[in-house]
């Protein structure tokens, strides 16, 4: 394809088709806010019916169809794919580099995720959606009548694939296409932490492709891996489950732990406090986390000393994480602070995520454990951490972040009231539930009795959940009516890393000519010590990029005609639905595919005009 | 400046003299490794055909077999003993760290003894 073919191409054509990573990236967080609002529905739902004892908003099954829903959308469908916007985005602008390594996979993660997702919601209209939790255990998972946990099997073994894809296009893109003198201490931290987060992946979504397998194979064809009365084991599930599932939050919440150490820094007007110790602390995290799986076990009767290790080890977790924690409060200290609504988010996150660290260590209490375990004081930890990590970093970065990926500012005013709202509803909401939680109410159940006094704080609770869902209205009204902020957008925070130093918005190859770095806050450095410019570390050439593609597309719903032939067992539908997924795989295995070449006038004429 | 080149193009020319050196060596490693693997296969194959080995030997001489061979062929067929292969290796090992250390924990929690 030539230069001028690339050019001229139909809107929904080019988005289908591109492989640009900052295309891919607003997609990503296009569907996953799609998602985080249907979670966030479901969720309200929930909190609706949980507002008085004994209400009958939704039936017991549509409960459980609701929380397993939640569970499962806001993982793996929210929380995830908007970490991956962000990821795909930024991490290539802050290594100077102009695509991820494989534009291609970059493309195909995207569209198994979002197709994976909607596997998944279709299951809500055929007769009922998954609803084991979203843990799915055995046999309730394997018994479970319907095709509900069919969908679930299918659409996150086809989206589990997409994440991994991104996964290792991370690792590969960080560890080769990092700009000259980028060493791998002169990285921003959100790069680093990603980096993690990817090895994370790597290593722990082949545990939950395992156990998808094996819960598909025992639904499907009638295997009998879990089933005891065969010599199965029901306990494997977990283990599988929970392999995959620690690390999993340790996913989540590192790369929200970059953004905030982005976010401080700027807003502190300070270079990160302690720079090597939190890449350590990070490096530590990751690595423990896999050590850690079973303290969501305790209860299953592994026994005291597998019990003791396991507890060890994941209090050992808060060393690492404390870390963090000071070198945040001493960024900020003796910092110039900005309270804008970015930096609010990260403040708030201090606080709220500390509170969720300290249930965190009493839950790691194995004797403690058995009081706790499926109460909803373990239902206020994980939201506390959650909520008030990786939700809290979402919404900053997205704040920090609009003005480059969008070209235009997010409104302060709305952004501070919509932070407040949040914050206060989300306290609100959780809060009080520990103290449910203490007092023996039950996760997961559809009501409760009145007179046991329990009312009053579920009320309270659902009020907050209330909020909440205003709070987030707002960000929706934020988004439209800012659009006219369109000054100030390619370096509004007086950044201090290298995706600021690219005009807005940003052009398809990123760098006119790859930066050189010389320090660690490459921009910062060429402010203060430098004359506010990147030095070049190549002449102005022509740019090589590569050609969009719509295979990624095509593999992708190849593989969800393939699910329902096996979801509904018609056989054919699944060779069809293989055929073409592998098919598209032929194709671009023999095609050959050399991208086209941006000219170097029209490198010079985008110079001139930006 | 409009002529670009084909990364996938064939190599032109003939190889230096230091190239063609270092291809020799690699190519005598490549045959050396091979015989080896060859021969500790065999050995395995017969620790098992044969009655005269006990089971009790033979097991465990296997799986060490088998990790001898699993690092030949990492490190020698798929090449991991190259230049600017440290995040390849950095990767391999603790992925098979992870590995091993739950496979390990698995086998002592699900395992018939309970701890």
């Amino acid at each position: 394809m030539s230069y001028e073919k690339a050019q001229s191409k139909n809107v929904i054509w080019d988005w289908l088709t591109t492989v640009d990573h900052k295309k891919i990236g607003i997609m990503y967080l296009a569907g996953g806010a799609f998602f985080f609002a249907l979670g966030g529905l479901e969720a309200i739902l929930m909190r609706i019916q949980l507002m008085f004892p004994e209400f009958t908003f939704v039936q017991a099954q549509t409960f459980n169809e609701l929380l397993t829903m939640h569970g499962t959308t806001m993982i793996f469908l929210a929380a995830m794919p908007l970490l991956f916007g962000f990821m795909n985005f930024i991490i290539p602008l802050q290594i100077g580099a102009r695509d991820v390594a494989f534009p291609f996979l970059n493309a195909l993660g995207f569209w198994l995720f979002l197709f994976g997702g909607i596997l998944l919601n279709v299951s809500w209209f055929v007769g009922g959606a998954p609803d084991a939790g979203w843990t799915a255990y055995v046999p309730l998972s394997s018994e479970s009548p319907g095709h509900g946990l069919d969908y679930y099997v299918l659409g996150l073994q086809i989206g589990g694939a997409g994440t991994l894809i991104g996964g290792i296009n991370f690792l590969v893109t960080i560890i080769n296409m990092r700009a000259p003198g980028m060493s791998m201490m002169r990285m921003p931290l959100f790069t680093w932490s990603s980096f993690v987060a990817s090895m994370l992946i790597l290593f722990a979504f082949p545990a939950l492709t395992i156990g998808l397998l094996l819960l598909m194979l025992e639904r499907l064809f009638g295997a009998t891996y879990f089933a005891v009365d065969f010599g199965g084991n029901v306990i494997i599930w977990q283990h599988l489950f929970w392999i995959f599932g620690h690390p999993e939050v340790y996913i989540l919440i590192l790369p929200a732990f970059g953004i905030f150490s982005e976010v401080l820094a700027t807003f502190a007007k300070k270079r990160l406090f302690g720079y090597s110790a939190m890449v350590f602390a990070t490096l530590i995290i990751g690595f423990l986390g896999f050590m850690v799986w079973a303290h969501h076990m305790f209860t299953v009767g592994m026994g005291p000393v597998a019990n003791a290790i396991f507890a060890v080890a994941t209090m050992a977790i808060a060393v690492p994480t404390g870390i963090k924690i000071f070198n945040w409060l001493l960024t900020l200290w003796g910092g110039r602070i900005q309270f804008t609504t970015a930096n609010l988010f990260a403040l708030g996150f201090l606080p709220s995520f500390v509170m969720g660290g300290v249930t965190g260590v009493m839950l790691a209490t194995s004797a403690a454990n058995y009081q706790f375990h499926d109460t909803y004081f373990v239902v206020a930890h994980f939201h506390y951490v959650i909520i008030g990590g990786v939700v809290f970093g979402l919404f900053s970065g997205t704040f920090y972040w609009w003005p480059k990926m969008f070209g235009y500012r997010l409104n302060e005013t709305l952004g501070k009231w919509f932070f407040w709202l949040f914050l206060i509803g989300f306290h609100l909401t959780f809060f009080v539930q520990h103290f449910l939680g203490l007092m023996g109410m039950p996760r997961r159940v559809a009501s409760y009795l009145p007179g046991q006094g329990l009312d009053s704080m579920n009320f309270i609770s659902t009020m907050g959940a209330f909020l909440m869902t205003v709070a987030f209205i707002l960000l929706l009204v934020c988004i439209f009516v800012s659009t006219k902020n369109r000054t100030n957008v390619a370096d509004p925070w007086d950044g201090r890393t290298l995706e600021w130093t690219t005009p807005t918005p940003v052009p398809e190859y990123n760098f006119a000519q790859t930066p050189l770095v010389r320090e660690l806050d490459a921009y910062w450095h060429e402010k203060y010590e430098g004359d506010g410019k990147m030095k070049a570390a190549e002449p102005l050439e022509d740019i090589h990029m590569p050609n969009g593609t719509i295979l990624p597309v095509v593999m992708s719903l190849g593989l969800v005609v393939a699910a329902f032939g096996l979801i509904y067992l018609v056989h054919p539908l699944t060779i069809v639905g293989f055929a073409i997924t592998f098919g598209a795989m032929f194709v671009r295995s023999i095609k050959e595919d050399h991208g086209y070449h941006i000219p170097v006038e029209a490198i010079k004429r985008d110079k001139e005009e930006g | 400046m409009s002529s670009h080149v084909d990364p996938s193009a064939p190599l032109q020319g003939k190889p230096s003299k230091s190239t063609e050196r270092k291809l020799k060596n690699e190519m005598r490693t490549q045959l050396i490794s091979f015989v080896f693997m060859i021969f500790i296969t065999s050995m395995a194959f017969l620790s098992i055909a044969s009655d005269a080995v006990p089971s009790g030997f033979a097991i465990p001489f296997i799986l060490i077999l088998a990790s001898v061979q699993v690092i030949l062929q990492l490190y020698f067929f798929m090449h991991m003993n190259a230049k600017g292969t440290g995040w390849v290796n950095v990767m391999i090992w603790s992925g098979l760290f992870v590995a091993a250390l739950t496979v390990a924990t698995l086998m002592l929690l699900i395992g018939v003894v309970k701890y």
